[in-house]
């Protein structure tokens, strides 16, 4: 690595870091980790959040007439008429509904698996100093900041929050004359802005900075991940924002880019001068929409990959595999969208080309998972914390994976199609996948961050009651979707399953399949219970946890483990030379069961 | 640790960081530009028999804005060059034309808005259409009914369609028209919400000019406060302005295809 002139720009960047003031350090910081953590705390807090609007959603599911308790008085002061008596409204339901999904994926997830673990690990696994652009980079936690909070005020606007779902489809959130659609429009472009300042740093920062010695073949599987996932933001995201634009426009400006010749709103002719398209709204939402799902997934892979190479003490299986079929994720993401619209009515030709490449995109999937179970093959497993939820996320993904085949399929779509199925399938996935690869993320590289480790007691308290709770909660969802249940229904389908459909039909939904709702709502309040010891954990142990007697506790191969802990400012306090791949676990003739990767051999 | 490369190249991607990072974002930008496009074909394609706009804009008024930018493209190369060769009179001579260009170019856009703005359909209650620019307007809206007159520039028809394919249908010459306010179904300037045509041209274009606000805004704190860096870190100043205009060719080549799109086809 060349040094470089000491110019005007690095000295605001190193120079008197020791003397930082609160601000600079805590709020105005460029440093890469402190950014992490920012990004880290706020994802956290929209993830607790966004949970804490579905358990009242599911109160709401299960007791359509019933008050909320305990935050039933504070809805109705907060929201007045929209929840008098603390009894939610449908107008709130589908306000929260919507504001679920949209912190849960944009604000939380993302976030999360993205921007914070991103930015504490990838510069220090690649040996770098920093992001590349330290600046971009706290401006990017700005942007998402500002969104954030966009969204967040827009629940105490008149009208409340968005209320038409985290799609956002058009005529519909167009045509609610609320003002949260306008709010959620305007908070997506700062976090689409963030993100894209996010995605170019990053990748600018795995090609650029990489340690000398450190090729494409030796960046840990984890580094991969984030790249691909880099790229999929970086063009999957400006469509969404050029469709944000233009709902802006029909919500502000009253074009019709999306409103159809003729649209009917209650009953009246509105006032528009139509010869839009509603389905063009739908191909550039979900020309994000997919890539976003590997967004969510391909972080939580590199997650795994690290946690379970490390305590297998076994080079990962089939290294090489696992990154193709993360390069080819990534590539054919972008060519599945329409699988989400074959109800829409755009032709079974254009259905069955998506279909075809939903198909084909489930194998480099499989291949990945595939790699990860053999790793598991022979090794002499340490069932720590970490690695209990990283054994959960196989068969939780693999579950959330394979019922997802049958919503590719055109043919059992038909059926499936905005059921309870649908949110199984992707909860499967995001929930006891990647929010689970997000936990064993933050126990793994707590002890880096803090110096001392998290409980593990409490840490297994947490793994072993969240799986129970998760699994009660998402997978009665199956049986309630294939028997009918629709999504979206403020009342949990109680109208619905008193529908009179004809002699000839057999409508509604059974006791039993509406009874569950019950189960599901108590799950979920198990689950939120569960997560108690580890907010109490992650707290408890800055302080109080078991301190580390090592800068490498894990006994871990990569590079974030060979600085000091917490790492310094600037990282690393010589430029590491790579020599070796980035899994050599248990490598014969060594004395040590692992060989870290800027060990000379 | 400082960060490396951010002025010399990286040896194995003959690049130095910043001009990874634009092209990044530039990769992004062409997919925003793209997703306005393919709206633009989806609209076009889906919109109504002989509704589409076409020759709706003037032409003359749009090459002279094409060559305005182009002539801008070649003296932000010529800021840049001006640089590599250790001329940095010529380089701010360069960069005062490609920021007076940009305002040319912003200030004949915004002539071409407030022309369209000006410009009223109106749809008759005997049937007919009226057309033209408003010259004098003394309408009143009073619920959804109009009172008073308005007089415009321009002429009556009997189909719709003749105000959409000016290319097919001639216009007629343009006299002084009295329109009636009790006469008037409904009345719209030709703002982005008239028709889904003038709702891309306006998003388009004004998205593109937000585009050159800020190239020009950038290029305008490098030519005045930001040259000071010239003297302390010439490399660095060089490589900014070759950044800096990266993003401006970018701005130019959207316009290349707007302008076909737009005006042309």
């Amino acid at each position: 690595m060349q040094p470089t002139a000491h110019t005007a720009h690095t000295e605001t960047h190193d120079a008197h870091h020791e003397d930082q003031g609160f601000m600079r350090k805590y709020v105005f910081s460029t440093d890469h980790k402190m950014i992490g953590l920012q990004y880290g705390v706020t994802a956290l807090f929209f993830l607790f959040f966004g949970f804490c609007l579905m358990l009242m959603m599911r109160w709401k599911i299960a007791h359509p007439t019933l008050p909320v308790p305990l935050v039933g008085p504070l809805l109705a002061s907060l929201f007045g008429e929209v929840a008098a008596k603390g009894i939610m409204s449908p107008d709130l339901y589908n306000s929260f509904g919507a504001m679920h999904g949209t912190i849960m994926v944009f604000m939380a997830i993302v976030p999360l698996a993205f921007a914070a673990f991103g930015n504490f690990v990838v510069p220090l696994q690649i040996g770098a100093p920093d992001m590349a652009f330290p600046r971009v980079n706290m401006a990017s936690y700005q942007a998402y900041v500002i969104g954030g909070l966009i969204m967040f005020v827009s629940f105490f606007i008149p009208g409340g929050a968005a209320q038409a779902g985290w799609t956002s489809y058009s005529p519909l959130a167009t045509a609610i004359p609320t003002d949260g659609q306008t709010f959620w429009l305007i908070g997506m472009i700062f976090l689409i802005t963030s993100s894209l300042l996010g995605a170019v740093n990053f990748i600018a920062t795995i090609i650029q900075l990489r340690a000398p010695g450190m090729t494409w073949m030796r960046l840990p599987f984890f580094v991969w991940g984030q790249l691909v996932t880099a790229f999929l933001l970086l063009l999957a995201f400006p469509p969404l924002e050029a469709a944000g634009v233009m709902q802006l426009m029909d919500k502000v400006a009253h074009t019709s880019f999306f409103l159809p010749t003729g649209l009917a709103v209650g009953g009246n002719l509105a006032n528009v001068s139509g010869g839009g398209s509603p389905l063009l709204w739908q191909h550039l939402f979900w020309f994000l929409g997919h890539p976003e799902v590997y967004v969510l997934i391909l972080p939580a892979m590199g997650i795994v990959a690290e946690i379970i190479a490390n305590n297998t003490r076994k080079p990962l299986w089939g290294y090489k595999s696992l990154v193709y079929s993360a390069l080819t994720i990534g590539f054919l993401s972008f060519i599945v969208w329409a699988h989400h619209m074959y109800l829409t009515g755009m032709g079974t030709r254009v259905a069955t080309f998506f279909q075809t490449t939903t198909m084909i995109i489930s194998i480099p999937s499989v291949i990945i998972l595939t790699c990860f179970f053999i790793s598991l093959w022979g090794g002499s497993i340490r069932f720590n914390t970490p690695m209990l939820f990283v054994m959960a996320f196989l068969p939780m993904f693999g579950i959330g994976g394979l019922t997802g085949l049958p919503l590719g399929f055109n043919y059992s779509d038909l059926h499936l199609h905005d059921t309870y199925y649908v949110i199984a399938h992707f909860h499967y996935i995001v929930a006891p996948g990647t929010i689970f690869a997000m936990f064993a993320g933050i126990y793994f590289w707590y002890p880096k961050i803090t110096g001392r480790m998290m409980s593990e007691f409490w840490g297994k308290v947490h793994f072993w009651s969240s799986l129970v709770f998760m699994n009660l909660i998402f997978q009665p969802m199956f049986a309630q979707g294939m028997a009918g249940m629709l999504r979206r229904m403020a009342d949990g389908g109680a109208n619905y399953s008193q529908a009179v459909v004809g002699a000839d039909a057999k409508g509604g939904l059974s006791a039993q399949v509406m009874g569950l709702h019950t189960y599901i709502l108590w799950a979920a309040v198990g689950l939120a219970i569960a997560q108690i010891p580890f907010i109490v954990n992650l707290f408890w142990s800055i302080n109080h946890g078991k301190k580390v007697t090592s800068d490498n506790p894990w006994q871990s191969t990569t590079l974030e483990w060979q600085t000091p802990t917490p790492p310094p400012h600037g990282n690393f306090a010589q430029v590491p030379d790579v020599h070796r791949g980035p899994y050599e676990y248990s490598v014969p003739g060594q004395t040590a069961d692992f060989s870290p990767q800027n060990q000379a051999s | 640790m400082d960060i490396p490369y951010t002025v010399a190249p990286r040896q194995d991607t003959g690049l130095y960081n910043a001009k990874v990072g634009i092209w990044l974002f530039l990769a992004s930008e062409v997919m925003l530009f793209g997703a306005l496009f393919s709206s633009y074909i989806l609209l076009r394609v889906g919109a109504a028999e002989e509704m589409w706009p076409q020759g709706w804009l003037n032409v003359p008024v749009g090459t002279a804005n094409t060559l305005v930018l182009i002539t801008s493209s070649i003296t932000t190369v010529m800021a840049w060059a001006s640089l590599k060769m250790n001329q940095f009179n010529k380089f701010k001579f360069y960069h005062a034309c490609t920021i007076l260009l940009a305002f040319t170019f912003v200030g004949i856009k915004s002539y071409e808005y407030h022309d369209k703005f000006n410009h009223y359909e109106f749809t008759l209650a005997n049937g007919t259409f009226a057309d033209g620019h408003m010259h004098e307007n003394h309408l009143k809206q009073e619920g959804a009914a109009w009172t008073g007159y308005a007089i415009i520039q321009g002429h009556v028809v009997t189909e719709e369609a003749e105000l959409y394919n000016l290319k097919k249908h001639k216009q007629p010459s343009h006299s002084e028209v009295r329109v009636e306010g009790p006469q008037i179904k409904k009345m719209s300037n030709y703002g982005p919400w008239h028709n889904t045509y003038t709702a891309i041209y306006f998003t388009l274009t004004g998205l593109h000019a937000l585009h050159v606000i800020g190239g020009a805004l950038v290029i305008g704190f490098l030519w005045g406060p930001g040259s000071k860096m010239w003297k302390t870190d010439p490399e660095r100043f060089t490589n900014r302005i070759e950044i800096s205009g990266l993003f401006w060719h970018f701005v130019d080549l959207v316009w290349i295809f707007l302008f076909p799109v737009l005006y042309l086809l």
